[in-house]
């Protein structure tokens, strides 16, 4: 009996965190050693986060931690607890990269679609830092992005002509405002 | 461009129209649905013990304390499997005297490769299963391993595989015959010999596999991340002996592929029989570290090449020897001997001469398999051949390009066997030529590097034709007894509300199969392309199918779809005529209406056809049964591979104090025949040109002395990012081929193909100055260096 109940206490050794998921409050029951990955991947069933290396240097695993992009593959989920954490899908819902899933659909700058989550987040980081960078710019920004399928270029393209609308847009805003 | 099939401003005319993939906006909103992703009621996780050893005898297993802890289900090794799964051979009955040991899920007394799976554990959580992992203990006796290549072909080395005679896998030779003959008269001779790192596709997404066998009913479902779905259906099939017809292949969202996801791997076997022997779903992710040990390799060769050239600077003759070493197996059911094979019947390919021979030897060692890979042989025979061209240039005094412009086949000289005999029906390098002179502003550019090579800066020009095979027919693998299809089907039916759909064998993982195949369905039919929904990588849906592989998705699925939606409309306007008492003849379909074919003025929706032939075919004429509904299938029967060709181009800097190379543009002039989707072509090409540019720079296993993989991670094994990869023009000369109505050949493997060549004769184009030259790839800093005499 003490043994059953010891191999159970064993199996219960998790610890609650709690974060705001794309919006909303969450709660899990996560090991320690559990990553952030992995638990936004099996225990929220946030498939949209992929892992390709689990040790930072692909990029496929980025989310948003407090507003910046974070490899969700170096962080253990209990390091996460009481942060506010931004997935593909909740970036999706919220329209916020709208222009450039667009852009990314147009000029087809993917293929398997692996990579894709985590270049949108890295490149919706850059854009909100840097409004019009150069192609340099973007080829040197996602450079922790590893893409096997497309080549890249479709993918820089996209970014540019992103940053070349949103900033257009910015222009005429200014203007209509001052007008 | 040359002009497409029909003209773009018809309506529903979608064949040569960059059109942006239907099925892309699910993967760039997270919503796609990968192997990796899948979970299922009950599900299990396997992990595997892999062995630390490149070569060594299983004394014990010891799993007791592994199989206490609680959360395991199953422990198994090489006997538990044994018992249900029959072993596998990986040879070939055309290529003659191929040899390879038998091979099971796990071992049972022996491992061959060091990260070779030696147990498996079966457990609640991936996590659990490897805790239990490290309770097993295995008693090895270390045995004498073959690491290297030149090592392994020397006699008296000891056996990668001691049942076996010798380290040769397979060996075989081509020759025109006179060729010494040619060599002692010519007035050059040239000589070089090749090395070729060993590298792997590291697709991002790892192998994935989910097998669900359902005791009851003995019915076993497969989630596999593969391209070759009814390959593994076959597979499963017979090796654990389930009726065929209850073993389902499923294929979801594929997270790259390239060529690594058709073979049969030991994991994935053994995964099939863990579900079978406790009746669950079990699921099974590689890690990246287990990839770099357990996909398979690819290259690893060394190759010895002999070129005559006469006076004028005509190629004469070539005479090569390629060895390459393959692992412990022949991978089954392709093979590994494939790419090597595919090396010496490559090399030489554009050129214009008849005199050639060619030796081919195949080793085993102690190291992973190597097999197919994106480009299979082509990125080996090209780099030779365009090397040997270069060097022979410079010895006869021409340019690079004006050489290639004396040598090349004629456009107009064909269609005609090569030397090594490929069926060629129409190249067009002399075109391809052309164009890349221009893209490239070709005397521009060499004006600028003689400029610059003045201020101490050193660029270099490449250049690099090639020949690709795409389309094979069954004499690529049926005539050798694999049980792998060169043929494709589909199942295209009207819908009840008038939408189209259309189940096809060809597979998806990202290039774009799906949306080409709705184009040509869309484009057939006279149909908007919303209204037609294509479905692909599923066994118990589409008909049996080769998939996709050696570039055949287009020339081959494509053609099947077109045919099958020729014979669909033919039945849509049999009954529209029964409706409208008009001959068949009279009628055509614009934009989802039935129309007169002369006046093109609409007569009836073909919604209404469906309406009627589904709901109210009492108002038909009595005897007729609407065909709404039309399987088909296609097997390409004229040449046995649609041969495509092109011309690579590329600009690069190399810093002579670090050996740095920077690579500044890089250009492509392809002919794939007809294009359906220009865009997607683009696409391929480019990322193929990646694929080879980290080949060419980059990518390279590199193994310690006792066969242990030193640089097994995603921060030691470089691959190509986006930092390091220069934009890629891209130009097209559109050669159809006749063998079809479509008239498309393949795109996929050009890319790569002549990449990584480009590189090596553009380094080598820079250190000219420096009297320096390099043949071997990756082209490391180091290397360059070395042959700088700087390190
Ligand atoms: S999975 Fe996190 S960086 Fe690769
Ligand atoms: S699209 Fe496949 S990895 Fe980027």
């Amino acid at each position: 009996m003490s043994s059953i109940m010891s191999d159970l206490d064993e199996a219960d050794a998790t610890v609650r965190v709690r974060f705001v998921v794309n919006g909303r409050k969450t709660a899990c029951d996560v090991a320690p050693r559990d990553t952030l990955v992995d638990c936004l991947r099996t225990q929220l069933e946030l498939t949209g986060t992929h892992a390709g290396c689990e040790m930072g240097a692909c990029g496929a695993c980025l989310v948003q931690l407090d507003g910046r992009a974070v490899h969700a593959c170096l962080m253990f989920a209990v390091q996460a607890d009481g942060a506010r954490i931004d997935t593909i899908e909740g970036l999706s819902e919220s329209g916020v990269i709208a222009d450039l899933q667009a852009e990314f659909h147009r000029r087809n700058a993917l293929q398997c679609g692996f990579c894709t989550p985590g270049m949108l987040i890295n490149a919706h980081e850059l854009l909100s830092n840097v409004a019009r960078p150069s192609r340099e710019a973007i080829r040197d920004a996602l450079s922790g992005n590893f893409c096997r399928c497309t080549g890249y270029e479709a993918i820089v393209d996209a970014i540019a002509a992103v940053a070349e609308a949103r900033a257009a847009k910015a222009a005429q805003g200014a203007e209509g405002a001052s007008s | 461009m040359t002009a497409p099939l029909t003209p773009l401003d018809r309506p529903n005319s979608y064949i040569g129209r960059s059109v942006p993939r239907p099925n892309a906006k699910r993967l760039l909103a997270g919503r796609g649905r990968y192997v990796t992703d899948i979970r299922l009621p009950r599900m299990l996780h396997a992990a595997f013990l892999r062995s630390p050893h490149a070569h060594a005898r299983i004394i014990s297993i010891d799993a007791d304390a592994a199989r206490a802890l609680a959360g395991v289900h199953l422990i198994a090794t090489g006997a538990d499997l044994a018992r249900i799964c029959t072993p596998w051979t990986g040879t070939l009955d055309h290529f003659k005297g191929m040899t390879s040991e038998p091979q099971l899920p796990l071992p049972l007394d022996r491992v061959v490769w060091a990260g070779q799976a030696v147990v498996a554990v079966v457990a609640d959580s991936r996590a659990l299963a490897e805790d239990a992992l490290e309770l097993i203990s295995v008693d090895y006796e270390e045995l004498p391993a073959v690491v290297d290549l030149d090592e392994a072909r020397q006699p008296g080395t000891p056996r990668a595989n001691p049942a076996s005679q010798s380290n040769i896998c397979f060996r075989t030779q081509l020759d025109s015959g006179g060729v010494d003959e040619v060599f002692v008269a010519a007035a050059h001779v040239i000589e070089q010999q090749f090395s070729f790192g060993r590298h792997t596709p590291v697709t991002l997404e790892p192998r994935a596999i989910v097998a669900d066998y359902e005791p009851d009913s003995g019915m076993l479902t497969v989630h596999h991340a593969t391209q070759t779905p009814y390959q593994f259906q076959d597979l499963y099939s017979r090796h654990y002996n389930i009726p065929e017809a209850r073993v389902r292949v499923i294929a979801p969202d594929i997270g790259g592929s390239f060529g690594m996801k058709l073979h049969v791997y030991h994991e994935d076997m053994a995964v099939v029989g863990l579900s079978m022997m406790l009746g669950r779903p079990v699921k099974y992710v590689a890690d990246r570290i287990e990839s770099f040990v357990s996909d398979i390799h690819a290259r690893d060769h060394r190759v010895q090449a002999r070129m005559a050239i006469d006076a004028d600077g005509k190629i004469l003759a070539m005479d090569v020897h390629d060895a390459t070493a393959i692992g412990a197996f022949s991978t089954y059911p392709r093979t590994s001997v494939v790419e090597g094979n595919q090396v010496i019947r490559l090399i030489g390919a554009p050129y214009d001469f008849t005199s050639y021979r060619a030796a081919l030897e195949v080793v085993f060692q102690n190291k992973v398999q190597t097999s197919q890979y994106r480009a299979v042989g082509h990125p080996i025979a090209c780099a030779v051949t365009e090397r040997m061209v270069d060097i022979a240039a410079s010895r006869a005094g021409f340019d690079p390009l004006a050489m290639r412009d004396r040598n090349v086949i004629a456009d107009d000289a064909y269609p005609l066997v090569s030397p090594t005999g490929y069926k060629f029906e129409a190249l067009s390098h002399q075109a391809c030529l052309r164009r890349l002179r221009e893209i490239m502003d070709y005397d521009a550019l060499r004006g600028e590097q003689a400029e610059l090579r003045r201020r101490g800066v050193h660029r270099g020009i490449g250049i690099a034709t090639f020949v690709e095979i795409t389309n094979p027919s069954p004499a690529f693998y049926g005539v050798g007894g694999a049980r792998i299809s060169s043929q494709d089907g589909a199942t295209i039916s009207l819908t009840p509300t008038g939408e189209v759909r259309c189940a096809i064998s060809v597979t998806e993982q990202g290039q774009g199969t799906e949306a080409i195949i709705g184009q040509i369905v869309a484009d057939q039919l006279g149909l908007a392309q919303e209204h037609v929904k294509v479905i692909t990588g599923d066994t118990e849906v589409t008909p049996h199918g080769g998939a996709t592989w050696a570039c055949r998705g287009a020339g081959i699925g494509g053609e099947t779809a077109l045919q099958a939606a020729r014979r669909l409309k033919a039945n849509i306007l049999a009954i529209a005529a029964l409706v409208l008492q008009e001959q068949a003849a009279a009628l055509d379909i614009v934009d989802g209406q039935v129309v007169s074919a002369a006046s093109r003025q609409p007569r009836l929706d073909v919604a209404e056809i469906a309406r009627i032939a589904y709901f109210r075919s009492d108002t038909l004429p009595p005897g007729t049964q609407a065909q709404l509904t039309v399987s088909h299938h296609f097997a390409p029967q004229g040449y046995p591979f649609a041969f495509t060709n092109g011309i690579q181009g590329c600009s690069l800097e190399v810093d002579v104090d670090t050996g740095f190379v920077k690579l500044l543009k890089h250009y492509v002039v392809e002919d794939c025949g007809r294009i359906i989707n220009p865009m997607l072509v683009d696409e391929q090409l480019r990322g193929g040109v990646v694929q080879g540019l980290g080949a060419a720079l980059f990518e390279e296993c590199r193994y310690g002395e006792t066969g242990q993989l030193l640089n097994g991670s995603l921060a030691d094994y470089l691959v190509p990012m986006a930092m390091e990869m220069p934009d890629i023009v891209i130009d097209h000369v559109e050669t159809p081929t006749a063998d079809t109505i479509l008239g498309a050949k393949g795109c996929g493997e050009a890319g790569t193909a002549a990449a990584s060549a480009c590189v090596l004769n553009a380094v080598n184009d820079a250190l000219t100055p420096f009297g320096a030259s390099i043949n071997t790839i990756p082209i490391t800093p180091a290397r360059i260096l070395k042959a700088l005499n700087r390190y």
